[in-house]
């Protein structure tokens, strides 16, 4: 039944496109009003000489669930030197782009930055794959990326800032506590199925080997699957006696896996885990009652007291919300930014980046965490934390180190990479050299 | 050894009932009226949510009414879904009847709009487009009853679109500016929201060395109780008479009087309906943010397919054999009985995952759908070449 294209059916489909831009302009303007991009580059004054930054996650698709809060943290960021006076005297400019979760995707946008917008430095990224994904981009045009998240080394490139944790600052150190605390405990591991979860695990068990743990399963669940019956009951045939689990689930996995771990009567008394990918946001969404008595680790907690911190929580509840809480990843997407603004403005240009690279080396930030130093590898010195999920979903510090941890992007326990180190201060040595 | 057999048992049947449970709805939306209906993870997606709506509004309640919210959110959760469902048919998919290609691209640009709707939903949001829906609606009511409609038409939908537009746009700015982020706030968000369990259903049944949990002995009540009340709707009312006769003889059926349309809508209601219940068994198992519905939309398809479409019995069965199967692979039961040789096992154990097991399954259901295209029970008589 064709019938030709009348007007009446134009102005239908018509309506139906101008609704749905006005849908789009309504979210936009939702998001937009909080954020400084629209406010400044609204007035034409700032448009013309800010310096323009690109910010590049997923704000949809499967990620937008933990990125779209380190793109709050980054915002709020530049809202902060923007209010005290920019940097150089100039304005920042935010150019948000949506990776939407897929990793094509994100090396197109972040092209689209580099070359488009002309933006001087990027923050962004979230899982390893994106990160993947947009480094032949950075690399190939010499450019600048700033990485906000914990992750499973192996990496160090001339072009990416790590301002997360490298493993020997996040999974080693929390090997090293349950080994201590849970004395000839069997450990299972668990991951979803991607690069970051089984590098983890295999990093995990070559230090389990070295000191003496032992391991009695490893399994790995499809990134968002949420059938784990099967892996429960793995863990219950293998350790039956109790025994600690090592969690590097990411996303709604774990919802689904902490909610039928109880169900299944497995409790953290016997059966303490210990997560790497389970911050504040992941606790309100998977339910305090599920978690109580569970460990993670990372290089900040919302529940740390260092003046730093007590400011920059404040601040963002202020600005999103009382009801919103903060993270590591939001902490370390923040300190990018104040840690680059430090670079410009030591190099005094914020376009030239080989002068920025150079100046950001050495550089140090009373962050929320804690003093951090970047170091010459591109990675951060920085506090290690393990943390015990409490009534509140807000985690009591359970361990912390005396001193801020030395980045070791190349890992040591892994026989390929043993005895390499990073240094992009010397020409000579840069991303991958043989430490003698 | 029987006691390991029993729990294995009941862990395959417990998967599969949460695989037939969010199957149902599609069962009957797909099986019966051949809709491909990309938005059913969706829709049990706004069920999963209306949960959490329902567990909040409890928790305010105190103490003996938030013990049973659950119950209450079902019931919640099946009106909300439904009204739901009817309006999707009403607006988009009764147009494409008999166009499969389109009906899957559009409900699939649905999915996409309930999963950005439920990201970005906010008091802003729905004063925006609530206004436009209600000036240009309402507007294009007002004028369609003067005698020259169909002269003015045009002209007064060209006023009418940018004028509702414009003022949509700038009260929900204004109302964004004043109230700041009371309104500006997203409702859901990004982030997942939590579900958590009443205290009766946390926890599990001690038996022997074995828990069989209470939220999964939960949810097998339920998917009988859902069984049971759609065999009964189909079997035994005039209304499940009328389905079931226009799903074999639209043309016929409408000659002899029944409201096909009618038909149609309360058909796809009582679909979305069942989705709805599914989102509130899925809250209690898993997650509840934006992406829930993607997790479960391949595995209800294949249910349906495998099952043969148009036949719930098929369903029942493809689920539980779905169930059974990832469980046996994917924990490894079969292990101890080659633990004589190193080779086996090792091979074992490498399917042996989560991951492995469900491409193992995969590989298994495309190899039966070689030997049965039509699903296990197929329909047969002369409707289907038709």
């Amino acid at each position: 039944m064709t019938r030709p294209f009348k007007r009446r059916d134009f102005l239908l489909m018509g309506s139906a496109v101008a609704g749905s831009l006005l849908i789009k302009s309504c979210g936009g303007t939702s998001d937009s009003t909080s954020s400084p991009s629209a406010s400044t580059s609204a007035s034409p004054v700032a448009a013309g000489d800010g310096i323009k930054v690109g910010i590049l996650h997923s704000l949809s698709g499967t990620m937008a669930i933990s990125e779209k809060s380190v793109v709050d943290a980054e915002e709020m960021a530049i809202e902060e030197i923007n209010a005290a006076g920019g940097v150089l005297g100039k304005q920042i400019v935010a150019v948000k782009e949506d990776g939407n979760s897929d990793w094509p995707t994100f090396a197109e946008k972040a092209k689209k930055l580099i070359d488009q917008d002309k933006v001087v430095t990027v923050f962004g990224c979230w899982t390893s794959a994106s990160r993947k994904a947009v480094l032949p981009v950075f690399e190939s045009k010499n450019h600048m990326l700033w990485y906000p998240v914990q992750y499973e080394g192996q990496e160090c490139s001339k072009n990416v800032f790590y301002t997360g944790a490298a493993p020997n600052q996040q999974i080693e150190p929390s090997v090293d506590w349950l080994l201590e605390k849970y004395k000839g405990k069997p450990f299972f591991l668990i991951g979803s199925d991607y690069v970051f979860p089984r590098t983890a695990n295999t990093i995990i068990k070559a230090q389990l080997a070295a000191k003496g743990g032992k391991v009695v399963g490893e399994d790995y669940i499809p990134l968002g699957g949420t059938e784990v019956t099967a892996i429960i009951s793995k863990i219950k045939t293998a350790m039956p006696n109790g025994g600690v689990i090592y969690n590097s689930l990411n996303g709604d996995s774990n919802v689904a896996f902490f909610k039928q771990l109880q169900g299944a009567g497995l409790g953290p008394d016997k059966y303490p885990s210990m997560s790497v990918s389970i911050a504040e946001e992941e606790v309100k969404a998977i339910g305090v009652e599920y978690l109580k008595g569970h460990f993670a680790a990372w290089n900040y907690f919302q529940t740390v007291t260092t003046p730093a911190s007590v400011k920059f929580v404040e601040a963002f509840k202020k600005k999103y919300g009382a009801e919103r809480v903060v993270n590591d990843p939001m902490e370390c997407a923040y300190n990018a930014v104040y840690l680059w603004k430090q670079s410009v403005e030591k190099a005094k240009t914020a376009d030239d980046l080989d002068k920025v690279r150079a100046a950001a080396l050495g550089q140090t930030f009373e962050a929320p965490q804690g003093k951090i130093t970047m170091e010459n590898s591109h990675h951060l010195s920085k506090f290690v934390r393990i943390g015990e999920v409490g009534e509140d979903g807000l985690f009591k510090i359970a361990y912390e180190s005396k001193a801020a941890v030395k980045p070791l992007p190349w890992n040591q326990f892994v026989k390929d990479t043993k005895g390499f180190g990073c240094d992009w201060s010397d020409p000579k040595k840069g991303g991958k050299y043989k430490i003698s | 050894m029987l006691a390991n057999l029993l729990e294995g048992l009941f862990n395959g049947i417990s998967i599969g009932a949460v695989l037939l449970l969010a199957a149902l709805g599609l069962a009957i939306v797909f099986g019966l009226m051949g809709v491909i209906n990309m938005a059913h993870g969706e829709l049990i997606m706004l069920g999963a949510y209306t949960t959490f709506v329902v567990q909040n509004v409890f928790k305010g309640l105190g103490s003996p009414w938030s013990d049973f919210y659950i119950l209450f959110a079902l019931i919640a959760a099946f009106i909300v879904t439904a009204l739901v469902g009817v309006l999707l048919e009403r607006t988009v998919i009764r147009f494409l009847y008999g166009r499969p290609l389109e009906t899957l691209l559009a409900t699939w640009g649905v999915s996409l709009i309930l999963q950005q709707f439920i990201r970005s939903v906010s008091g802003q949001f729905v004063i925006g487009v609530g206004l436009f829906c209600a000036l240009f609606f309402g507007a294009i009511a007002i004028i369609s009853r003067r005698a020259d409609y169909e002269r003015i038409q045009a002209w007064a939908m060209a006023i009418l679109l940018p004028l509702s537009a414009a003022i949509a746009f700038f009260s929900s700015k204004i109302a964004g500016d004043a109230f700041k982020l009371a309104v500006t706030k997203p409702w859901f968000g990004t982030q997942g929201v939590d579900v958590t369990a009443p205290k009766w259903l946390r926890g599990g049944l001690s038996l022997g060395t074995s828990t069989l949990p209470y939220t999964r002995l939960f949810i097998i009540a339920l998917t009988i109780v859902c069984l049971l009340g759609i065999y009964w709707f189909l079997n035994k009312t005039v209304w499940g008479l009328r389905i079931r006769s226009v799903t074999q003889n639209r043309g016929m059926s409408a000659c002899l009087g029944i409201p096909t349309q009618k038909v149609d809508a309360i058909t796809f209601a009582i679909g979305s309906g069942l989705a709805g219940v599914a989102g509130v068994a899925v809250a209690l198992l898993g997650s509840v943010s934006s992406n829930t519905g993607q997790a479960y939309i391949v595995d209800t398809f294949m249910v349906v397919v495998i099952g043969g479409v148009g036949k719930l019995v098929g369903s029942i069965m493809a689920a539980g054999a779905i169930g059974i199967l990832s469980y046996v692979i994917g924990s490894n039961a079969f292990g101890p009985l080659f633990s004589g040789s190193p080779f086996m096992t090792s091979v074992v154990e490498f399917f042996a995952t989560a991951s492995m097991a469900k491409v193992v399954v995969f590989a298994l259901i495309v190899v039966f759908l070689q030997f049965r295209p039509a699903g296990l029970f197929p329909q047969k008589g002369r409707t289907v070449e038709a």
